[in-house]
């Protein structure tokens, strides 16, 4: 038992009791260990804690942490500041918001070094603008003097990745760095932070919910549950011969999924239509560009693309939230209004939309009932017993137990949320429901529970739906067909069972390429292709 | 650097405009005010023959909308106008008060500002200790208290009982720094004790909010000491709501100052706004409430200009 950062027994407790209990494990010089889990599993608390860092109202219980030798649970605050930054340095899961807003680039990434007075500004600057080459970032020498608004999400890691390396660390710790990116530049980012951590030989603890994405940068995985260790062994072991029923659970779910075909689509006739559709925020650059689209009556249409390619200003115009610039939306053979205040409530209930995030879409002090009830009420009419009758229905339709009328959105798991926000469209009888990214804020197991559950419903109601999601293999789970979005235009529409098959547009090819999968070595024989060579 | 001279641009011309409004809103509710500057002057013994003389010849008879012209060019011209009451020309009187306001207001200013952003910025560093809390007590106190309170016991502390001060400040013509300071130190003392608390307090929450975010704990994360996470990266990003505070409190010593001008006896402008009500003095109460209205307009541009100057996004 004798690695180079050592964890041993570790517990650390908040307010409400322990959130990571008994966890032990090594990191041996020059590895790579991953800690997966989903939400709650303790996985950033415990990364945080190699930095003897917890949060407010946290604190190390009992345990031993040791990295190189020093012992971190037993360092006072100075000790470990010095430590901090220099010898083990952290790259935040969103470089977004880890970045100072109001500081230029080529001061924070320096700062590390100057802090600790490993070099003088000079030289820090030398090497940060070595880091800035290697790590392939645009104009190396002036990336420096613009602040953290004015570059990508991809480049923002990219610099973080530079500012935590520029002390030489020896031990880095990753916590979800690339969870915050589109496919298509998290892989540049893998094979940056991969290099990185090969050229250099320090150690890394590798944080993340994503299996994909552990399997090609991990030697050795640790599996966290509620904050307690799962399982833990060499990377392809536990990935090819999981033990514990909870990492069968997620490898499970991170499998490439067979789609289900709805085979409902019975008549051609188009139940939602658009034509020529543009759209643009204020007087902003054009968003959308001249859209074409129609949905089959019991059809789904699969709308994926990275943030930025103006699916979400889709469902925007079809909901009519965002009036088009010009073109028209047509339900059922007749043109809508363009904005919801001049359409009919008719119209209005013929159209839902599921948004991304149950935590904000739900109102928190309003029950569940009270939540489904409303919908009813305003469409139907529905009053008294009718209306808590409809309501029953509708919770037995989502598969809940109907005592969940009485509860408030608090006290449900992210997956029952998700369902009742579901509900709520359902429960005013549309023709067509939008789901605007349903699946992006849940975990994995969740999420492919919840995809389960949208293509059974969809088989049970005969729903038309447009599915809008940046995951490729969830939009082959539920839909019929997919159109993929690029820069505001659809660049290609395929049955979605055959996609990779189908694809033609070399962004439809970049973006199966760039998922990630199971298999390991999958990184390394990814074509290499950067989205600027796209054309239009 | 174009987008800054735009958005100041802006600014300065919706304060121009709000100006405007506040002229005619002013004008209006002199106006409405019971009583009149012939009837005051001439006492409750005049004939009604006599007050329709002097309001004839004051040029109160003439309808309000040529009045508010008239005020508002002589104000655009710089002259607004001549005391009904002193019969002397309003800007002789506002000259020899507006210096000696600006004087408190700035000394007052001096010293509050940096004792509320040490106090509310050490309160936040040390959020929920007990020093947090002792401050939080202690500012919330102050903001209780009122200031007559404050001066009343101030002078009966330092004045009468230790008689280390003057209990009302008469500054010589030519004054030593010592008795400068003796003269300033009471009434900067309580008009400290009312705007310090407001400042802190929103200091305080602004840096607090600042410590949450993602960036502060990774400034934590790469090794900075607390002193340099807090000054160098958290507190520009709270700069913004800090200096509005500040602002809001300052404008405050303008035309907030009455209750410690009438205590101290110090001639100020607020007190020659409270004479010209009980005179009915119009011409000289109007001036007063815009040049109030603009000192409050001045500071908050530039709290608006500083939070501009602070934020690289809008610095663009």
């Amino acid at each position: 038992m004798s690695g180079w950062v050592e964890v041993e027994g570790l517990q650390v407790c908040g307010p409400n009791g322990p959130i990571v209990d008994q966890v032990s494990f090594q990191v041996a010089k020059g590895e790579v260990l991953a800690l997966i889990g989903e939400s709650g599993s303790g996985k950033t608390t415990i990364a945080l804690a190699l930095m003897g860092y917890v949060r407010g109202g946290c604190r190390i219980t009992s345990g031993a942490i040791r990295v190189g030798g020093r012992d971190l649970v037993a360092s006072r605050e100075r000790q470990l500041q010095a430590l901090r930054g220099a010898k083990i340095a952290y790259i935040a899961q969103s470089a977004a918001a880890a970045f100072n807003p109001s500081l230029n680039l080529m001061d924070q990434v320096v700062e590390p070094a100057l802090a600790h007075r490993l070099m003088d500004r000079a030289s820090a600057e030398a090497k940060a603008l070595d880091l800035f080459r290697a790590l392939g970032l645009p104009s190396p020498e002036t990336i420096g003097r613009r602040y953290p608004h004015q570059v990508s999400g991809g480049q923002l890691q990219r610099l973080m990745a530079a500012m935590a390396l520029i002390t030489d660390p020896e031990l880095v710790i990753l916590d979800e760095p690339t969870t915050a990116l589109d496919v298509t530049t998290q892989i540049e980012a893998l094979r940056v932070f991969k290099r990185v951590v090969r050229d250099l030989g320090v150690s890394a603890v590798y944080v993340s919910h994503d299996l994909a994405v552990v399997a090609q940068m991990a030697d050795r995985i640790v599996v966290l549950n509620n904050g307690r260790v799962r399982e833990q062994g060499a990377a392809e072991q536990v990935l090819e011969a999981p033990a514990d029923p909870y990492t069968r659970s997620l490898v499970a779910a991170a499998q490439a999924r067979r789609p289900h075909p709805s085979g409902r689509v019975e008549d051609a006739e188009a139940v939602l239509e658009l034509r020529g559709v543009s759209a643009r925020y204020g007087r902003g650059p054009e968003v959308l560009h001249d859209i074409d689209l129609a949905l089959p009556r019991g059809g789904s249409l699969g709308v994926i693309g990275e943030s930025g390619s103006g699916k979400s200003t889709l469902a925007r115009v079809v909901s009519g939230l965002l009036p088009a610039a010009s073109g028209e939306v047509r339900l059922a053979g007749r043109t809508l209004a363009p904005t919801v205040g001049k359409r009919t409530r008719e119209e209005l209930r013929r159209i839902q939309i599921v948004f991304q995030n149950a935590d904000t879409a739900l109102n928190p002090a309003h029950t569940v009932g009270r939540l489904l009830a409303r919908p009813v009420a305003l469409y139907e009419g529905l009053r008294g017993a009718a209306l808590e009758a409809r309501v029953r229905e509708l919770l037995d339709l989502i598969r809940l137990p109907a005592g969940f009328a009485n509860r408030r959105c608090g006290e449900l798991s992210g997956g029952q949320k998700q369902r009742i926000n579901l509900a709520r469209a359902l429960a005013a009888r549309p023709d067509v429901v939008l789901c605007d990214e349903v699946t992006s804020a849940l975990d994995t197991v969740v999420a492919a529970a919840m995809l389960a559950f949208l293509a059974e419903l969809r088989r049970e109601l005969g729903l038309s739906m447009i599915f809008i999601s940046h995951d490729i293999s969830a939009v082959q789970e539920v839909c019929d067909e997919v159109a993929v979005f690029y820069a505001g235009e659809i660049v290609e529409r395929a049955p979605a069972a055959d996609l990779a098959q189908a694809a033609r547009h070399p962004y439809t090819e970049l973006l199966l390429a760039s998922t990630p999968q199971l298999r390991r070595g999958w990184l390394e024989s990814a074509p290499v292709c950067a989205p600027a060579n796209i054309h239009r | 650097m174009k987008g800054v001279a735009v958005l100041v641009l802006r600014r300065i011309g919706s304060a121009a405009i709000v100006l405007l409004l506040v002229s005619a809103i002013v004008f209006t509710i002199s106006s409405l005010l019971p009583g009149d500057a012939a009837s005051e002057m001439l006492g409750q013994s005049a004939t009604p023959q006599a007050v329709a003389a002097l309001r004839a010849k004051m040029g109160l008879n003439e309808p309000a909308p040529v009045r508010y012209a008239h005020w508002l060019g002589g104000l655009l011209r710089g002259d607004p106008g001549v005391s009904l009451a002193d019969n002397l020309p309003v800007a002789t009187l506002v000259a020899s008060r507006l210096p000696k306001s600006l004087l408190l207001a700035g000394l007052t200013a001096a010293f509050a500002t940096p004792l509320a952003l040490a106090l509310g910025i050490l309160a936040a560093v040390r959020r929920d200790s007990a020093i947090d809390r002792a401050l939080s007590l202690a500012t919330l106190s102050m903001v209780a208290v009122p200031e007559f309170l404050v001066a009343t016991l101030l002078v009966l502390l330092f004045a009468v009982k230790l008689r280390w001060l003057p209990s009302i400040t008469i500054v010589p013509e030519h004054p030593s720094l010592w008795s400068f300071l003796r003269g300033y130190l009471l009434p900067v003392l309580t008009l400290t004790f009312g705007v310090v608390a407001q400042m802190a307090r929103m200091t305080r929450a602004a840096v607090i909010d600042q410590l949450r975010q993602p960036y502060a704990e990774m400034a934590r994360l790469k090794g900075l000491s607390p002193a340099r996470v807090v000054l160098v990266h958290a507190l520009p990003n709270a700069a913004g709501p800090i200096v509005n505070a500040v602002a809001l409190s300052l404008s405050y010593l303008l035309g907030g100052a009455i209750i410690v001008e009438t205590i101290f006896n110090y001639p100020g402008i607020a007190s020659l706004m409270v004479d010209a009500v009980t005179s009915r003095d119009m011409p000289l109460l109007q001036a007063c409430a815009m040049i109030f209205c603009a000192g409050y307009m001045i500071l908050v541009l530039v709290a608006d200009i500083a939070a501009i100057l602070a934020n690289p996004r809008l610095r663009g």
